[in-house]
């Protein structure tokens, strides 16, 4: 997992709340079995007619936000279905943080193992953020290491993460080899069980 | 000392170990899968060259992309090149790492969240995950039941473990006994009217009271099946004597002296008198009539009585959302929801497939037909609950009234296989999402009971059910 350290770039509003994870990758996109190349299918319903020919007016599209690696985003993004595509498919697009009132505890969960940050800030601070975003060609600075994001006009942000989830970012881990670290506790746990509850013990 | 949860004694039971930042390794029992969310997560143990540690504790099934028709002929049969790819690539994977699958066309595979509680796979006190938001289903056996993303499957497969937080709790108490025609898809779909669908994000809900205990097992994995749609990762229902009654002589149930040992321990399985929970509510379901949403978010919903909200009479920031919706849903401000003309249904997915929901369906449709320009379709949650519900004669009942008889898959919830909604088209829906898209691009689905599905394909239109009584 690439580390998340400071990113310094456009950011795009996107004043929708609920926005599932149905709406940011559908369906047809989920066939493939690979992480990559998953850009192509971001918020696909929004962006493309049923031809298949771009729509005009969606903010990622729009030239002024070229290259946001930064969505301020409504309340609840992220609900819905577990699909790991959507971070994959955010990611590949290039954003590597979104900020919004709150997130979906699974899509927490996905993009934390894909290096990318999420920033809850409260309704005020999100709806002056997505202010200072409109118009594209601004820069905003995330800062993790100081958890502070600063908007174009200067003002600074100060968010809360939780120190698990920052160090993770921070460093860029890999959560199964840190697991795997604690094998021999898996295995005393695994021989415990097997004798406090045998019904559940395996051949 | 207050007393613990449900959730805490579960927890508790399966703690590998806490670091420094309240992170948690926990074991994880019964860990389910199927083709859609694990590819990548079998080629990063690939590439990673990690094998699987407990081959024993996963279960694999097909379900998500499969066609509902012509299932014996086999993966090599089904059209979708992509479909088929994902499929082989689920067989070759267990193959390789020596995992359990329920083959394509077998009697035994079918909905992830049918197959694992109908197989006696699902137990009390275990912890579940799936690659699947829907794995909150397990929960109405007292399981920690929950989704994750495949990242968290590839951790799972190779540490048969799941790296997690400890969430907070909310118990929800059903009061009153349910008027005839509600039941729990209105129970659900009225809780996430209430409290929204983030109204449960970092929570843990317990549901509990005498309209719990009144509910069927079924009835009970239509609930937590919703869970997550309240924002809640899982739900719990201490398990009882329905639990133990479904439970015993299931093919992977314990049997003999390892029953009684089982049968012991699940009865510790109750939230203790004094246990605190972070949040608490009460919902009287004597109050209640039959649910229908009206949006695109299963918060959207109203009884089938009532009308779709009018913007105007919102504040700024929520009639813009609602706007966008009826915008979305081609319905008028204020319009009673009964005058919405369906031209689908569907009747199944993980919430509503099982062979109680199709019984309540079915007698409805008794000696009805299907208004003339409805297709309705019954998609059955495994090839178990067909055989069954073929043995009862509900596919019969079903067939004269002019529903399609499908095989087992998630189907038309969410559109992957050949089941879907054309643009503009209207669906009243058994399943869980009324997404934007969720049933395929630009259809319109409004969720209901099985019963409220029914009685839509042969009105024609939403209708309250208990007119069909």
């Amino acid at each position: 997992m690439k580390p998340f350290t400071t990113l310094t770039s456009k950011a795009a509003p996107l004043d929708v709340d609920n926005i599932d994870t149905d709406q940011i990758i559908p369906k047809q996109f989920l066939k493939t079995t690979e992480r990559v190349g998953l850009a192509k299918g971001l918020f696909y319903d929004l962006r493309f007619d049923t031809e298949g020919q771009p729509k005009a007016g969606f903010v990622l599209d729009d030239p002024l936000f070229a290259g946001a690696g930064v969505l301020i985003a409504g309340d609840n993004f992220g609900c819905g279905s577990s699909r790991e595509h959507a971070p994959w498919a955010l990611m590949d697009f290039g954003v590597r943080c979104i900020i919004s009132t709150s997130f979906a505890d699974i899509f927490r969960s996905n993009s934390l193992q894909n290096g990318l940050l999420l920033i809850t800030l409260p309704k005020a601070a999100t709806k002056e953020l997505m202010i200072e975003a409109k118009g594209g060609n601004h820069v905003f600075t995330v800062d993790l290491e100081s958890q502070i994001v600063t908007a174009p006009s200067g003002k600074t942000y100060p968010f809360e993460i939780d120190p698990g989830a920052r160090t993770k970012l921070l460093k860029g881990l890999d959560s199964i080899g840190e697991t795997l670290g604690h094998a021999s506790e898996i295995d005393s746990f695994e021989a415990k069980r097997g004798l406090d509850q045998p019904w559940l013990a395996l051949a | 000392m207050t007393g613990k949860t449900l959730y805490d004694k579960i927890w508790d039971a399966h703690l590998v170990s806490t670091d420094e930042n309240g992170e948690a390794i926990l074991y994880i029992d019964l860990h389910l899968i199927h083709e859609v969310t694990t590819p990548q997560a079998f080629a990063g143990l690939k590439a990673a060259h990690r094998p699987v540690r407990r081959p024993a504790r996963t279960l694999a099934v097909i379900d998500h992309n499969v066609p509902t028709e012509g299932q014996a002929l086999g993966v090599s049969a089904i059209a979708d090149p992509e479909a088929r790819a994902q499929i082989e690539a689920l067989e070759r994977d267990v193959a390789q790492h020596g995992i359990e699958i329920f083959p394509l066309g077998d009697i035994r595979n079918g909905i992830v969240h049918v197959v694992g509680p109908e197989q006696g796979r699902t137990q009390p006190g275990m912890t579940i995950v799936c690659g699947d938001s829907h794995t909150s289903t397990h929960g109405a056996f007292g399981a920690l039941a929950h989704g994750i993303g495949s990242s968290e499957v590839e951790h799972v497969l190779a540490t048969q473990t799941l790296r997690q937080k400890k969430s907070k709790s909310m118990r929800v108490t059903f009061t009153g006994v349910a008027p005839p025609g509600v039941g729990p898809k209105d129970f659900a779909l009225a809780l996430i009217g209430k409290i929204g669908t983030a109204g449960g994000t970092g929570h843990v809900i317990e549901y509990a009271g005498e309209a719990i205990s009144a509910l069927s097992m079924e009835g009970r994995m239509t609930l937590c099946n919703m869970t997550i749609e309240a924002g809640a990762r899982a739900g719990l229902i201490a398990p009882d004597e329905k639990t133990f009654a479904y439970l015993m002589g299931r093919p992977a149930a314990p049997k003999g002296g390892a029953w009684e040992m089982a049968f012991a321990h699940w009865k510790t399985l109750f939230s203790d008198p004094d246990a605190r929970f972070d949040q608490e509510l009460t919902i009287d379901v004597s109050q209640l009539a039959p649910m229908v949403t009206w949006g695109t978010s299963p918060q959207d919903v109203a009884p089938v009585t009532g009308s779709v909200p009018d913007p105007e009479c919102l504040d700024a920031d929520h009639a813009v959302n609602v706007r966008r919706a009826l915008d979305y849903m081609g319905l008028e401000p204020g319009q009673r929801i009964d005058e919405a003309k369906i031209d689908r249904v569907f009747i199944g997915s993980c919430t509503n497939s099982r062979i109680e929901d199709l019984r309540a369906a079915a007698a409805i449709a008794e000696g009805r037909q299907v208004a003339s320009h409805v297709r309705a379709m019954v998609v059955p949650g495994s090839g178990l609950v067909r055989a069954q519900a073929e043995e009862e004669g509900l596919d019969l009942i079903f067939r004269a009234a002019g529903f399609d008889w499908r095989e087992p898959g998630c189907s038309m919830c969410l559109g992957m296989n050949p089941d879907r909604l054309a643009p503009g088209e209207r669906c009243a829906s058994t399943s869980n999402r009324n997404f934007e898209g969720r049933q395929g691009r630009g259809g319109r689905t409004h969720l209901m009971s099985p019963a409220m599905a029914a009685a839509a394909a042969i009105a024609g239109h939403i209708v309250d059910v208990r007119e069909f009584l």
